[in-house]
Parts: C-alpha cells; sequence; structure tokens
C-alpha cells in the first residue's frame, strides 16, 4: 500500500518505492575523469595539422567526463524513472501501444540481418531484399492495395509520400488541383501534410453519430477536389459504414481517397482498405505490425496504392529479374523521387515481417477481434461512470467525455495524471478535438484480463474521487518524483538546453553552443 | 464573463470592434477559457489581405494550436506586437487585448455577425451539448 499523503485509492497495482535522484551529467563530470584507458602509442605519431591544416580543432569539446560505473548508474537510474509498455498497459488512444514479441529483437538481431550493409552489390543481398519483398506481399495482401513502398520512416512521412502520390497523379492527368477535403475528426497531420503539398485543406464536420456526413461530402467535392484525408475507423474508434457511398462520391469527381491506417489495428484480417474505395493509404508498423513506438523507434510508415497510381511510387522499387533474383529499380521516370535515403527503416521491416508470420492469417485476425474486444470492455464496464458522446459501437478505441466529472471541476487532464497514481500509463487526452474534453483509451490486443481489470478499478476509483473529494484528483499525481509541471511557462519561457557556469571553466563558444 | 455589446462576434469565437472603415479583432473570453494558457500569437504582417470566414492567423496554447478567423474582409493596418512578449494578457483580458486592426473593404459584412446577446446564446447551445 502507498503511504504518500493524500493517496486513498487502491493501489494494488502500485506501491511507492525509492528512486534515485540524478543529475545531469554535464552536473556530474569532474576534469580528467575517464571511462577508458588506451594502451601507450606504439606507432609513430601523426601531426594532425600537417594533415587538416586550419581545419584542426583547437579547443576540447565540452563533453561531461566520468567514469564507466558513473554512467552506466546515471543511465540506469534514469531508466527507473520512465514508464514503458514492458512495465505496463500504454492505454494511449491513436497511438497503438501494443507490446513488441521479442521473437522480433531476436530475429533482427540475426547476425546476417543485423550486419547486412546497404551498400552490399544486390547479389549479395538478396536475403535482405526477399525479406523486404515478403513484407511488401504480405501488406499488399492485409490491405488489398496493388503496390506499396516502404521508404517513409513513419506516418506523418508515410502520409506526406501518399499526398505527393496523388499530386503527381493529377499532374499526369494536367492538373494537380487545389484542394483536399479533411474531416474535423482527423490527426493533425492530415491538413498539416496537405498544405505542405501545396493544397489548401477544406474542414468537413461530422455528422451526429461522429462520422463522415456523406451529403455535405458530395456537396464539397468538385473538379477542383485531390483527394479526401479519411481515418478509418476514425479517431473516435468508429468505423465509417458509408465508406463505398463516400468513396463512389469522390471517385465521381476524379477525386481520391486517401486513408490514414493509423488505426489499421481493428482492421487487419476482417477487411481491406482495397476493397472499400481506398486508393493511398500508409501504414505503421510502429502501431499496428508491433515494431517499437516512440522514443526513438524508429518508425516505419509504408505506402500502399491501386495500380493507378504505382507510376508515381519512390524509386527505387524492387522487381524480380527474369533470372528470379531481386534488384532495385532506379529507371522510374514518372515517380516521384526518393523520400528516404537509402530503402527506409529496414530493421523495422524485419520485426514486422517477424510479427506477420508469426502470427499467420488467422492469428493477426485473433489480434484484430482481440484489440476490439478489450476496448469494448472498457466501454461497458466505465459507461456508466463516464459519458459516452458517441453510442455508435466501438472498435479498437473508446472515447469518453470528462461531462460528468466536469461539473466538480476534473477534466480529462486531471483524470489522466491521477492514472499516474495507479500505475498505468495516462489516455490520450483532450483528442479527438470533435469531442470536448475527450479520454481517448485504446488498449491494444497485448493486455490480459487481469490488467484490463486493473485499469477498471482505478477508472472507477477515480470516478468516485472526482465526486467525493475531487481536489484530490484536480493536483494530481501525488505519488511521482515531480507532480504538476509549469507547463505554460515551460512553452513561453523554454530552457533547451544545459548551460554550464562560467566560473567552472566551461566556455560556451564550443560545440555545446549549437546544442 | 459579460460580452461587450459594442462588439459584433463570430461563432468561431472571435470579436470584432467596428469604427468607421476601422475593425479591431480579438478572441473572445470562453475561446482563450477553452483554449488554456496562450503560449503564442502568431499574427499576419500588416498589409496582409483577410477574407471573412478565412484563417488569418493561429493561437497556440498548452493545449492546442487553434486557427484565427477573420470577421470581415479587408486589409491589415496594425499588429499588435505586445502579444510577441505577452500572449498571457489575452487570457487576462481577452476583450481588451486585440490581435489586428483591419481596414474593411465592406462594412456591410458587419451586419451578418452575432451580436453579444446572440453570441452568448450561441455558446450556451455549444456548451449544452
Amino acid at each position: 500500500m502507498a503511504t504518500t499523503k493524500g493517496f486513498i485509492g487502491n493501489t494494488r497495482k502500485v506501491t511507492a518505492h525509492l528512486t534515485q535522484n540524478e543529475p545531469l551529467s554535464f552536473e556530474k563530470s569532474s576534469p580528467g575523469k575517464r571511462a577508458y584507458k588506451l594502451a601507450p602509442l606504439d606507432v609513430p605519431e601523426v601531426d594532425a595539422v600537417s594533415l587538416l591544416g586550419g581545419a584542426v580543432r583547437k579547443d576540447d569539446p565540452t563533453l561531461p567526463e566520468l567514469s564507466e560505473i558513473e554512467i552506466i548508474r546515471h543511465f540506469t537510474r534514469l531508466s527507473t524513472w520512465n514508464y514503458a509498455i514492458d512495465l505496463g498497459m500504454y492505454p494511449l488512444g491513436s497511438c497503438t501501444m501494443k507490446y513488441n514479441p521479442r521473437v522480433n529483437e531476436f530475429v533482427s538481431r540475426l547476425e546476417g540481418i543485423a550486419e547486412a550493409h546497404p551498400y552490399q552489390p544486390e547479389s549479395l543481398s538478396q536475403g535482405s531484399l526477399e525479406i523486404v519483398k515478403l513484407l511488401q506481399d504480405c501488406l499488399i495482401e492485409i490491405t488489398g492495395m496493388d503496390a506499396i513502398t516502404l521508404q517513409p520512416a513513419a506516418g506523418a512521412h508515410g502520409e506526406f509520400t501518399g499526398i505527393l502520390l496523388a499530386r503527381a497523379y493529377h499532374e499526369s492527368k494536367g492538373n494537380p488541383r487545389k484542394t483536399v477535403i479533411i474531416p474535423d475528426s482527423a490527426h493533425g497531420t492530415n491538413p498539416a501534410t496537405a498544405a505542405t503539398c501545396g493544397y489548401q485543406v477544406v474542414n468537413l464536420k461530422s455528422n451526429a453519430k461522429g462520422g463522415v456526413d456523406v451529403a455535405a461530402l458530395a456537396q464539397m467535392v468538385n473538379e477542383g477536389t485531390a483527394a479526401m484525408m479519411l481515418t478509418n475507423p476514425s479517431t473516435i474508434g468508429v468505423f465509417e459504414n458509408e465508406i463505398h457511398r463516400i468513396a463512389d462520391v469522390l471517385h465521381d469527381k476524379g477525386a481520391l481517397l486517401y486513408m490514414d491506417g493509423a488505426n489499421m489495428n481493428a482492421l487487419v484480417g476482417k477487411t481491406r482498405p482495397g476493397d472499400f474505395g481506398v486508393d493511398v493509404m500508409h501504414l505503421n508498423l510502429h502501431k499496428t505490425f508491433s515494431t517499437p513506438h516512440g522514443g526513438g523507434g524508429p518508425g516505419s510508415g509504408p505506402v500502399a496504392c491501386k495500380t493507378t497510381l504505382e507510376p508515381f511510387l519512390p524509386t527505387p522499387v524492387l522487381a524480380r529479374d527474369g533470372d528470379g533474383l531481386l534488384h532495385w529499380n532506379y529507371n522510374r521516370p514518372q515517380s516521384v523521387g526518393r523520400v528516404r535515403m537509402l530503402y527506409g527503416n529496414f530493421g523495422m521491416f524485419v520485426r514486422a515481417l517477424a510479427y506477420t508470420l508469426a502470427n499467420g492469417p488467422d492469428g493477426l485476425r485473433q489480434t484484430t477481434e482481440d484489440a476490439v474486444l478489450n476496448a469494448n470492455y472498457f466501454r461497458k464496464k466505465l459507461e456508466d461512470l463516464y459519458e459516452l458522446p458517441y453510442d455508435t459501437p466501438s472498435m479498437h478505441e473508446v472515447v469518453f467525455s470528462d461531462k460528468r466529472q466536469a461539473k466538480n471541476g476534473v477534466k480529462t487532464g486531471d483524470i489522466a495524471k491521477r492514472l499516474i497514481d495507479y500505475g498505468f500509463h495516462p489516455y490520450t487526452t483532450s483528442f479527438p478535438l470533435i469531442v470536448p474534453g475527450a479520454l481517448m483509451i485504446e488498449p491494444t490486443e497485448s493486455e490480459s484480463r487481469e490488467e484490463l481489470d486493473l485499469f477498471v478499478d482505478a477508472m472507477r476509483q477515480i470516478a468516485r474521487e472526482a465526486e467525493e473529494n475531487p481536489q484530490l484528483v484536480a493536483t494530481a499525481p501525488h505519488s511521482t518524483r515531480i507532480s504538476r509541471l509549469d507547463e505554460t511557462t515551460a512553452a513561453r519561457k523554454p530552457v533547451l538546453r544545459w548551460q554550464g557556469p562560467p566560473e567552472n571553466g566551461v566556455e560556451l563558444d564550443t560545440a555545446a553552443k549549437e546544442w | 464573463m459579460a460580452y461587450p455589446e459594442k462588439y459584433k462576434y463570430t461563432r468561431e469565437h472571435e470579436w470584432i470592434e467596428v469604427a468607421g472603415k476601422v475593425g479591431i479583432v480579438g478572441i473572445t473570453d470562453y475561446a482563450q477559457n477553452s483554449l488554456g494558457d496562450i503560449v503564442f500569437v502568431d499574427a499576419p504582417k500588416v498589409g496582409t489581405k483577410v477574407e471573412k470566414d478565412a484563417v488569418f492567423g493561429s493561437m497556440e496554447s498548452v493545449k492546442a494550436v487553434s486557427d484565427l478567423y477573420s470577421p470581415v474582409t479587408g486589409a491589415v493596418t496594425e499588429v499588435n506586437e505586445d502579444l510577441k512578449s505577452s500572449p498571457e494578457k489575452i487570457n487576462s483580458d481577452a476583450h481588451g487585448a486585440w490581435i489586428i486592426k483591419v481596414e474593411l473593404s465592406d462594412p456591410s459584412e458587419v451586419a451578418s455577425l452575432l451580436s453579444a446577446a446572440d453570441y452568448e446564446k450561441f455558446i450556451a447551445e455549444e456548451t449544452a451539448k
């Protein structure tokens, strides 16, 4: 049981324990300390000036000087302050923070894969290329599309690539068109993508069920419409039942349907965007396909498209020669060009393929069903206490609002922070924007019934606290190293880098200045 | 919070005070309250043409970035430079901390804007949703 002052909830999942304070490595530095010792020089010393001339650096870089054990403890201590998917559920809606299976890591570390070099001759890279090809084939099968590029480094990069394809397609017909239609429930990256690609964004208001108002869309679409960017299921976790009609309305005017695949976790193995009229879409391997997400992943955002858009895919594209070998084809005159150096984040392809093959078709379908089941379990267990702004059936995530708690001054951000006291990472707060005070919760399929029940207990307890002791929730968290941060001052007067005290001999006219 | 009767309002939560051909534009107290602490105001430059109901700038709070919609068509004649260093003035006095001044190209547009009473009715409906 936690002994933290003010904590009255059931803390079955967590107990407060000591964590060690840790200053910045720069603050721990002492001049001359080293974590290494070199053997005496046994070759003739070379004078750097004779080789580099004026480019030789005269001052030493300002780097922290620590011993090996100090460095190890530094990072280990910092790591104990973190919350991670390996510690518990990470119910961030729209983020799909699922478990990263260890078999993915094992496979990606196999010597032949981990040590392959992107500049190896193609003839010596056939194994790696087969991995790329097989993953492409699997993703094409799963999405029902015709062609794919694995180059984009993450979701927003995928969106950018997808809309570049749409633009190139329209340009090839003589007119790039002017506008991209985006529902008001969209991820913020969608309008940013459209604007970056030179389109004017047209905002489409959602209907009373939180979905696309097809009649309003039909009025909006015209010969100037390049595409619509649609997330399906939408950001409130609802499947667009009229997706066929949406596609028809767009196609009638020659516009394209782009699907933001962030929520593909709800579709894999059940239905295919290629079959419901999508022309181009991205996937997030770091969401749906279990590769690491956040904290420098890195991500991977493949873009799949229909045959009509295939000529515009980024170069190079993978092709199989007459001799059965795979090679990269750079001769693509209509291509939008390269969007990423080399071939994309190959390490993620290996992990995503391992996940796909380990599950197989039935396994992938099961993960989708479990993801939807888990979200609906939360919905049923919490809908008596938290306001459900849209009662349309939920898919992989459920969106509540803080309407009932807000009456007592408790907002979604407060409930989220109180969850930290119960040992959970907060859900997504205040998104989607069409729901005021949104609580967006996505458990994913990774969680057991036991973990889900702990979360339900915590949420029910917090709802009670919001009634009986709202101040407790409004000032949470109470059991963390740091409670509420001053977000406003951090945003208005950000301190972005460490500045050493000059009297310690740290001169900032060195590399540290550029940090 | 009382909404000044001398102002006109938009459904996107901007206010405008019109004197002759010049309109002074800001956001309402309801808007600043929904946004939370404002940390940055992205206003257009003097001379920029703004269009009624179109985006003329944006405002960043600790919660979100929101577009600013112009209540009228015209050209920007002055920008409140004070907001660059002190965006919090909108939080403390939304109806005093103006963002831009616009020379109206069609003063008759003002007639289509909401009165203070209509705007209050509008936000009452919004909050009841």
